[in-house]
């Protein structure tokens, strides 16, 4: 159907030779900035589920002598709490640990003033009342801080949440730039072939007819660019996941490079991409057509 | 067929170019259309084929008014309209043939009937051994009567050409004639704007003379101009 014949010589100008080059490199980028968003999308996703089961409480390190007295009646709290699965304080060797990429292994606890922390397991199925037990915990421990990782996790989200509008801008300036891409593509074809298309228009064809042409044109220009595109944010993504499997061979804390796990409707999605440039260009160049033929007499 | 109330023409906010122009066109006449250069003959043709809106005046066409006939109903006014124009204005990527063919693909007829009609018409314009050349490859003369089988291919009601002789020898203008002639006699409605009096001469039909943007009668029994 693409191959058909065309009465206007769309294929041999110059401006069309650029067009699947363009729509290649917004598809790419485009294609980029949509499987970044999935990507990040899909960790928060995953943060969100794999915190949501663990709490934190906090004391402050302890007065001498009381210190213990406070635990114990939190730890009592935590445990007579129906939802709670596990309620572990967290040895000072392992609060040790936790500090030391910040400050060495140069200190011990005994050197500083180190807060207690109690590690929770909740049931995610029948999650304790969280005011309820800060409540309780107030009652047990006034000194004592539910952490429930909430406001972290917010924050987070709220930093994806403007990421994802960013690229989801940049998607959308990228079909801007296609859009006029193509309409002065369009109407650089419309001046230089104004002699045909008036013959045509003459003879009694339908401003359907002649701008069938274009659309034709920008379909199949749309699709090879597009699909230029798709090959390369393909090659792309699988290079940067190489990279990812690569640095996560070194251990989980050197990771460089994010992971990209990307399911099959991500794909999917992405795939679409070319589809869509295509059929943008051609209703571009559809209605641009059109409008300037309704301007002949 | 066609009728001219009071048309005046303009191109931008030039002088006019056509100035009250009556005229009544009966279906099956055959007119000359002459003047010297830069008389408007070609504007007049325009306003006939509707590639002009006039600046006043009414223009009928097959009982219509161009005025208030709707945008999208005029293509199927345009393909009961022949034209040959004075530049030919063949399209040059396409063969002879698909130059000849494009009046009915465009009017959506089916590829088997456009072939069959097409080489006989080629034949008949004695161009049946030019099917696949490029316009640009073709004599003068040819081009002319490649030009000629596109106008009438389609089999219009009014023929409409602008100098369709300009560019071949006496003989041959003779034979394009005769085939407008025939036309005329199967009943499509001519209107021929030419150079050669010898021609008016010879064929000896009605003269529409236009002189300063205004048109005149020669042999007023065929015609009535207001």
């Amino acid at each position: 159907m693409l191959r058909q014949r065309l009465d206007i010589p769309l294929n041999r100008d110059s401006s069309v030779r650029f067009l699947p080059w363009i729509i290649g490199l917004m598809v790419y980028l485009a294609g980029l900035a949509l499987a970044g968003t999935l990507v990040l999308n899909g960790t928060l996703a995953r943060w969100d589920r794999s915190l949501s089961g663990t709490l934190t409480v906090q004391l402050p390190p302890a007065e001498a002598g009381k210190g213990d007295d406070a635990l114990a009646a939190v730890l009592q709290t935590l445990r007579d709490t129906p939802g709670v699965k596990n309620a572990e304080p967290l040895g000072a060797e392992a609060t040790t640990r936790l500090l030391e990429p910040w400050l060495g292994n140069a200190l011990s606890a005994d050197e500083l003033p180190l807060p207690r922390l109690i590690d929770l397991r909740i049931d995610t199925d029948a999650p304790p009342d969280l005011a309820a037990l800060r409540a309780r915990l107030a009652a047990a421990a006034p000194q004592a801080v539910l952490d429930d990782h909430r406001l972290w996790l917010d924050r987070l989200a709220s930093l994806v949440v403007s990421v994802e509008l960013t690229a989801l801008a940049v998607v959308v300036l990228i079909g801007a730039a296609a859009v006029l891409t193509v309409v002065f593509t369009t109407r650089a074809g419309l001046a230089v072939h104004h002699g045909v298309i008036e013959v045509l228009h003459l003879i009694g064809a339908r401003d359907n007819y002649i701008a069938r042409q274009f659309e034709r044109q920008a379909l199949e220009l749309g699709l090879r660019g597009g699909v230029m595109g798709l090959v390369l944010t393909i090659a792309t993504l699988a290079l940067i996941g190489h990279a990812g499997d690569a640095t996560a061979l070194l251990g989980e804390r050197v990771r460089l490079v994010p992971v990209l796990e990307l399911r099959f409707w991500h794909w999917l999605f992405i795939a679409l991409l070319p589809a869509a440039a295509a059929g943008i260009a051609m209703l571009t160049a559809r209605f641009t057509v059109l409008r300037a033929l309704a301007r002949m007499p | 067929m066609i009728r001219f109330e009071n048309v005046g023409m303009r191109y931008g906010a030039g002088p006019e170019v056509l100035r009250d122009i009556n005229m009544e066109l009966a279906q099956g006449s055959f007119h000359f259309l002459t003047g010297p250069s830069g008389a408007g003959k070609t504007t007049l043709l325009k306003l006939m084929y509707l590639a002009e809106r006039p600046s006043r005046g009414l223009i009928s066409l097959f009982g219509r008014d161009i005025a208030t006939t709707p945008r999208r109903e005029l293509p199927a006014l345009r393909r009961r309209i022949g034209v040959v124009f004075q530049d030919f204005r063949l399209i040059d990527h396409l063969s002879a043939f698909d130059n000849v063919a494009l009046p009915l693909r465009v009017a959506g007829h089916p590829e088997e009937q456009i072939r069959e009609h097409v080489t006989e018409l080629m034949r008949w314009v004695g161009l049946a051994e030019k099917l696949n050349a490029r316009p640009a490859t073709l004599s003068g003369g040819q081009q002319q009567r490649l030009a000629i089988a596109r106008a009438v291919i389609g089999r219009p009601s009014l023929l409409l050409a602008d100098e369709p002789t300009g560019n071949v020898d006496e003989e041959m203008a003779v034979r394009l004639l005769r085939l407008f002639e025939e036309m005329n006699k199967l009943g499509t409605t001519l209107v021929i704007a030419t150079h050669s009096e010898s021609l008016v001469a010879r064929f000896g039909r009605p003269r529409l003379h236009l002189e300063r943007g205004e048109l005149r009668l020669e042999r007023p029994r065929e015609l009535q101009v207001g």
